[in-house]
C-alpha cells in the first residue's frame, strides 16, 4: 500500500445554530482553513469527496450544494453519504487506486435546520418500526440500559464521562459547550430518556470540516507536519436493533481488529496513545473504547474512574471534548480525525492516535481510522 | 463586502418538506400483518442453516440468503431485553404523550427480538426480563400498531 | 500503483412501475443474488459492498444501514454513495475505486429505486436550492426541456428529431427482458403524445420504475478466476459542477464535454466513433441522445441529429447506443446509471444474448443527474496497459 498522509485540517467552529451560515459558507471556510493549514493552493488539489445526508439536509442530491464550496468545479467528485470518516476512506481508496495524488474531504451538517428527532426516525423500518416513535436518542437509550446492565456501569460513571469531555472542551477553541460541571450537575439535568440525562446527549450543532490526503510523493509541498495514515477499516452490524448484540459492538470491533492489522498493532491497549471516539452519548464513548479493544468489555468504567482517560491519562480520551460538547452529524467523525492530527503534530513524538466515525441509529455502522505521526 | 452586513439580521427561510410515500410492506410483511390481525400470532421465519429464527420475518436469511425460510407462528408472550422511558416530548413521537415506555421484546421462539411499546406497567417494575404480551388493537388496521404495547403477563 | 480493476458478475431485477410484492430490500436482495449466481460467487466471498440510492424516493434514513438484509451488509463494510441521477454511475466508480486501492478484492455494487413509492417530482424538486432555486424552477423535466429548448433554437432541430431517438431505444428495449417498457412505438406516436414541457412530450422521457443493479468488481488476481471474460475497466471520469440552474450552459452539457475528453486523451482514444463499438448512455430524455453524443465527441456539434436519422445508433449500426432499451424504457434512478454500466459489461463479457452487438472489445457507458452532471466510464475486453 502507498504511504498517505493528512496534510491539511480545517475545522469551523462548532455552535448551536450558525444563523449567519450556509452549508456553503460553512465548507468553503472548512476549505479555505484546510489548504492555509496545508500551505496548499486549491490547485494543488487533484480530486474532491463531499459528505453530507439528503434528510439532514432537507435536500436531495443534498451534496450539489458544496460542490463549489469544496473546490470540486472542473475536478473529478463524488459524494459519501454517511458520517465524515466513510468519505475520508472513499477519498483515501482514490489515492491507493493510483487515480490522485491529493484529495479534499469536505462534511458538513447543520443540526439547527431540522428536527433531529424526525430526522432520525426516519432512520427506523417503515414497516415495522417507524410509527412506534423511535429516533436517535430514544434508540441509544435502548442500547444505553442493555450495556449498563451488562457491564455494571452507572449513572455516575455516564456522568464522569460527561464531566471530562466538558471540561476538556475548554481547551479547544472549535467546541460549542466548554462548561465546568460536576457529576452531580449531570445527574439532576432533565431525564430525556431513562437512563440518559440532557447532559448525556451531545447538543444539536453546526459545524463543518475538511481534511486533505496526499500520497507520499505529494506529500513535501506541504509545510505541515505530515500525519500519516497508518490503518483504516469499516465494517456494519445487523440493522434491527433486536439483531444486534447491544451489549457490545461486534461492527465496531471487527473494523478496529482489521485497521489494527494494517498497522500492525497487536496490543492496542498499549499501543495507541490516543482517542477520539464517537460520544454522540456519555455512555457510547465506554462503550466504543471496549469495542476498539482499548480496553476488555466492561473495564472501560473502571479506567474511567482511574483517570486513564483524562486528557493527562494514560490514553486520553476525546481530549478535544468529543460530541458532547458540539455534535454537527456528518462531519462529526471528520472532526475527530482532525483533532487527532492536531494532537499527533503537537504531542511527543511516536504516537499512534484512533478516531472513529459511525452510522445509523446506536452505531450500527462503524469506521476506524489509525494515524501515527511517523510513516 | 464583509463590513456591508454588520447589522442585518439573516433572513431564516422556513419551509417543510411534504412527500406522501406509500411503503410497499411486500408479501412477507404481509403475511406477518394479516397472522397478526387475524390470528394473533407473531409470524417469524426460521433459517435452519444458521439455526436462527427471525422475527420481524426475513425474506431471504439476511446471513447466509437461503431462501424459502420456514415460518414459525409464535405466541404473542416473551420478555423484555431492554427498555427506556421517553420522558420529553420528542417530535418522533407524534400524539403520544410522554411519558412513553419503548422496549425491545424477545417473543418465546425467536432469537431476535423486536422494538415496541409497554403499556400498563408500573416504572418500578421496568427491568430486562420483565414477562410480557401483546395487547391487540380491537380494529387492526395492517401494521404494527395493530399490536397496542405490551403488558405485563402476569 | 492501484490493481486493474474487472466486472466478474452482474443482475438485475425484472424492472416494472410497482413491485408491490416487495419492500426495499426484498428487491435489492433479487439483484444481488442475480449477480452473485452470475459471477457463482456466495456472498461470503464478497469483501465490501457500495450502495446507494436517493434518500427521498423512498423516505428511508441511512439506507446502508437499513438495507442489510437484503444486501449482505451485516458483518461487512458497507458504504452509501448518493450523487443524484448520477448515483449509478457514481456507485461503478465508488467500487472500482475500493477495488482498485488494493483494500479489497471482491466488491458488490448496488444501486435501486422504488420509485412507486413517493412522488418522484416532489423529491427531485426538492434537490434544488432552497432560497433560489426550488420555487421557481425545479423538478426534473424543467431543466432538460430548456436544454432541449436551446439546443433546437440554435440547431433548427424539430420534436421530430428527438422523437426518433425514442423510436431507437423502445425498438431495443424490445430485446431486453429487464426493460419495463417493452413495446415498439413510431415517430407519429410521440408527437402525438401529450406534451409535458415544451418541447417534450411523454414519450420523449423516461418512464418511472421500480428495480435494482448489482454488479461485482474484481481485483486483478482473481477477476479472470471467477469469469473468463470480464469486463476491465479501464478509467472513469466526472463532472458535477454546477451548483444552481443558471449555472448551467444549456444545450451543449459541458459536464459530458469535459469528462469525455478526459477519459478519452488518458485513455489513448482518439476517434471515440470508430475506436468504440457500443455505448450505454444515460439518457432521460430523447434530445440527450443527439446533444450528448455531440458533447461526447461521436459526431460534431450540430451534427447529431443527422447521425442518428442514418441509423448508425440502432442495432446493425456503425455505433449502437443502449441496445437495452436506456433510461427511455426504464429508470429505477439509483440503479439507472448502474444498469448502463452493468449493461456495457454484458456487451464486453458477450453475455448480452438478443441485445448483444457483434465483436464489442470497447464499450463507453454514462451517467446522468444533479444538476447537468456526467460521470462516463470506458469498459474494454483487454486487460488495461
Amino acid at each position: 500500500m502507498d504511504r498517505v498522509a493528512v496534510v491539511g485540517i480545517g475545522m469551523v467552529e462548532i455552535e448551536g445554530n450558525k444563523v449567519r451560515d450556509t452549508f456553503e459558507t460553512m465548507v468553503f471556510s472548512a476549505v479555505t482553513r484546510a489548504l492555509a493549514d496545508a500551505g496548499l493552493e486549491i490547485g494543488d488539489i487533484d480530486n474532491v469527496i463531499t459528505t453530507s445526508n439528503d434528510f439532514w439536509d432537507g435536500r436531495t442530491i443534498s451534496c450539489m450544494a458544496v460542490g463549489d464550496a469544496s473546490g470540486a468545479r472542473d475536478k473529478n467528485v463524488s459524494c459519501v453519504e454517511g458520517d465524515g470518516t466513510f468519505g475520508a476512506f472513499y477519498g483515501l481508496a482514490r489515492i491507493l487506486s493510483g487515480s490522485y495524488g491529493t484529495t479534499l474531504v469536505t462534511a458538513h451538517s447543520k443540526g439547527s435546520q431540522s428536527v433531529s428527532s424526525l430526522i432520525t426516525n426516519a432512520a427506523f423500518d417503515p414497516i415495522y418500526e417507524r410509527t412506534l416513535g423511535l429516533d436517535m436518542i430514544t434508540g441509544s437509550a435502548l442500547q444505553a440500559r442493555a450495556y449498563m446492565d451488562a457491564t455494571g456501569t452507572t449513572s455516575e460513571h455516564l456522568a464522569m464521562v460527561s464531566v471530562k469531555n466538558h471540561g476538556n472542551a475548554k481547551g479547544n477553541p472549535y467546541a460549542q459547550l466548554p462548561m465546568d460541571l460536576t457529576v452531580a450537575d449531570v445527574l439532576s439535568s432533565e431525564m430525556i430518556a431513562d437512563p440518559l440525562h440532557k447532559l448525556d446527549c451531545s447538543p444539536v450543532s453546526d459545524g463543518a470540516c475538511a481534511i486533505i490526503l496526499a500520497r507520499e510523493d505529494r506529500v513535501p509541498k506541504a509545510k505541515t507536519k505530515s500525519v500519516w495514515v497508518k490503518g483504516v477499516s469499516f465494517a456494519s452490524d445487523a440493522y434491527f436493533l433486536g439483531d444486534r448484540d447491544l451489549t457490545f459492538s461486534r461492527s465496531l470491533a471487527q473494523a478496529a481488529k482489521k485497521a489494527y492489522a494494517m498497522a500492525g498493532i497487536g496490543d492496542p491497549a498499549r499501543q495507541v496513545g490516543l482517542v477520539e471516539c464517537y460520544d454522540a452519548f456519555s455512555y457510547q464513548e465506554l462503550m466504543w473504547l471496549e469495542g476498539l479493544g482499548i480496553c476488555e468489555k466492561g473495564r472501560a468504567k473502571d479506567l474511567l474512574s482511574a483517570g486513564a482517560f483524562d486528557k493527562n491519562g494514560r490514553i486520553p480520551v476525546n481530549a478535544s471534548g468529543g460530541l458532547l460538547s458540539g455534535h454537527p452529524v456528518i462531519a462529526a467523525g471528520l472532526y475527530r480525525m482532525a483533532e487527532c492530527v492536531k494532537s499527533l503534530r503537537n504531542g511527543s513524538s511516536g504516537k499512534t492516535a484512533v478516531a472513529q466515525g459511525l452510522n445509523g441509529v446506536a452505531g450500527q455502522s462503524h469506521c476506524v481510522w489509525v494515524l501515527g505521526d511517523k510513516p | 463586502m464583509d463590513q456591508d452586513f454588520a447589522g442585518i439580521e439573516p433572513l431564516v427561510y422556513e419551509s417543510r418538506i411534504g412527500i406522501p410515500y406509500n411503503w410497499w410492506a411486500g408479501d412477507t410483511a404481509t403475511k406477518f400483518f394479516t397472522g397478526l390481525s387475524s390470528e394473533r400470532v407473531f409470524y417469524a421465519t426460521r433459517c435452519d442453516a444458521c439455526n436462527k429464527t427471525f422475527l420481524p420475518p426475513r425474506k431471504t436469511c439476511p446471513l447466509c440468503f437461503a431462501k424459502n425460510l420456514a415460518w414459525k407462528p409464535l405466541a404473542p408472550k416473551g420478555a423484555v431485553t431492554t427498555f427506556t422511558v421517553a420522558r420529553r416530548k420528542l417530535a418522533a413521537l407524534g400524539d403520544a404523550e410522554p411519558p412513553v415506555f419503548f422496549a425491545l421484546i424477545k417473543l418465546d421462539g425467536a432469537d431476535t427480538a423486536i422494538a415496541h411499546r409497554l403499556g400498563n406497567v408500573a416504572e418500578k417494575d421496568l427491568a430486562a426480563g420483565l414477562r410480557v404480551r401483546a395487547v391487540f388493537a380491537p380494529e387492526p388496521k395492517g401494521g404494527i400498531l395493530d399490536v397496542l404495547y405490551f403488558e405485563p403477563d402476569k | 500503483m492501484g490493481k486493474r480493476v474487472a466486472i466478474v458478475g452482474t443482475g438485475q431485477t425484472m424492472h416494472k412501475s410497482h413491485r408491490p410484492d416487495v419492500s426495499g430490500q426484498e428487491l435489492i436482495n433479487e439483484a444481488v443474488t442475480a449477480a452473485l449466481a452470475d459471477a457463482e460467487l456466495s456472498i461470503r466471498d464478497i469483501d465490501a459492498i457500495v450502495i446507494g440510492n436517493m434518500d427521498h424516493f423512498e423516505g428511508i434514513n441511512y439506507v446502508d444501514c437499513w438495507s442489510v438484509d437484503g444486501s449482505g451488509g451485516t458483518g461487512r463494510p458497507i458504504i452509501k454513495l448518493t450523487t443524484g441521477g448520477t448515483t449509478g454511475s457514481t456507485l461503478a466508480i465508488g467500487g472500482y475505486h475500493l477495488v482498485a486501492s488494493g483494500m479489497f478484492d471482491k466488491v458488490l455494487i448496488i444501486g435501486w429505486e422504488k420509485n412507486s413509492e413517493s412522488d418522484t417530482t416532489g423529491a427531485i424538486t426538492t434537490a434544488f436550492d432552497p432560497i433560489w432555486d426550488r420555487l421557481v424552477f425545479a423538478g426534473a423535466i424543467a431543466g432538460l426541456a430548456a436544454e432541449g429548448m436551446a439546443y433546437m433554437t440554435e440547431f433548427g432541430i424539430t420534436d421530430r428529431d428527438a422523437a426518433r431517438v425514442s423510436v431507437r431505444d423502445r425498438r431495443h428495449a424490445v430485446n431486453n427482458p429487464h426493460a419495463q417498457l417493452r413495446k415498439e412505438i413510431t415517430v407519429e406516436d410521440v408527437l402525438a403524445s401529450p406534451m409535458l414541457s415544451d418541447p417534450i412530450h411523454l414519450l420523449d422521457v423516461c418512464p418511472r420504475t421500480d428495480g435494482a443493479c448489482a454488479v461485482i468488481m474484481a481485483s486483478e488476481h482473481v477477476a479472470e478466476k471467477i469469469c473468463p471474460v470480464p469486463d476491465w475497466i479501464w478509467g472513469t471520469a466526472n463532472r458535477h459542477t454546477y451548483t444552481y440552474v443558471g449555472d448551467v450552459n444549456l444545450g451543449e452539457i459541458d459536464s459530458m464535454k469535459y469528462a469525455a475528453a478526459e477519459l478519452f486523451a488518458k485513455n489513448g482514444i482518439k476517434e471515440p466513433r470508430k475506436e468504440i463499438q457500443v455505448i450505454e448512455l444515460y439518457q432521460p430524455y430523447s434530445f440527450a441522445g443527439i446533444i450528448w453524443i455531440e458533447a461526447m465527441g461521436i459526431v460534431p456539434r450540430g451534427k447529431g441529429s443527422e447521425y442518428i436519422w442514418s441509423g448508425a445508433t440502432d442495432m446493425g449500426g456503425e455505433l449502437p447506443i443502449n441496445p437495452s432499451g436506456g433510461v427511455i424504457a426504464c429508470n429505477p434512478i439509483g440503479a439507472t446509471g448502474l444498469i448502463r454500466c452493468a449493461e456495457a459489461a454484458m456487451q464486453v463479457m458477450g453475455k448480452a444474448d438478443k441485445r448483444q452487438v457483434p465483436d464489442v472489445t470497447r464499450a463507453v457507458s454514462t451517467g446522468f443527474g444533479g444538476c447537468f452532471w456526467t460521470d462516463i466510464i470506458l469498459h474494454g475486453k483487454n486487460k488495461p496497459n
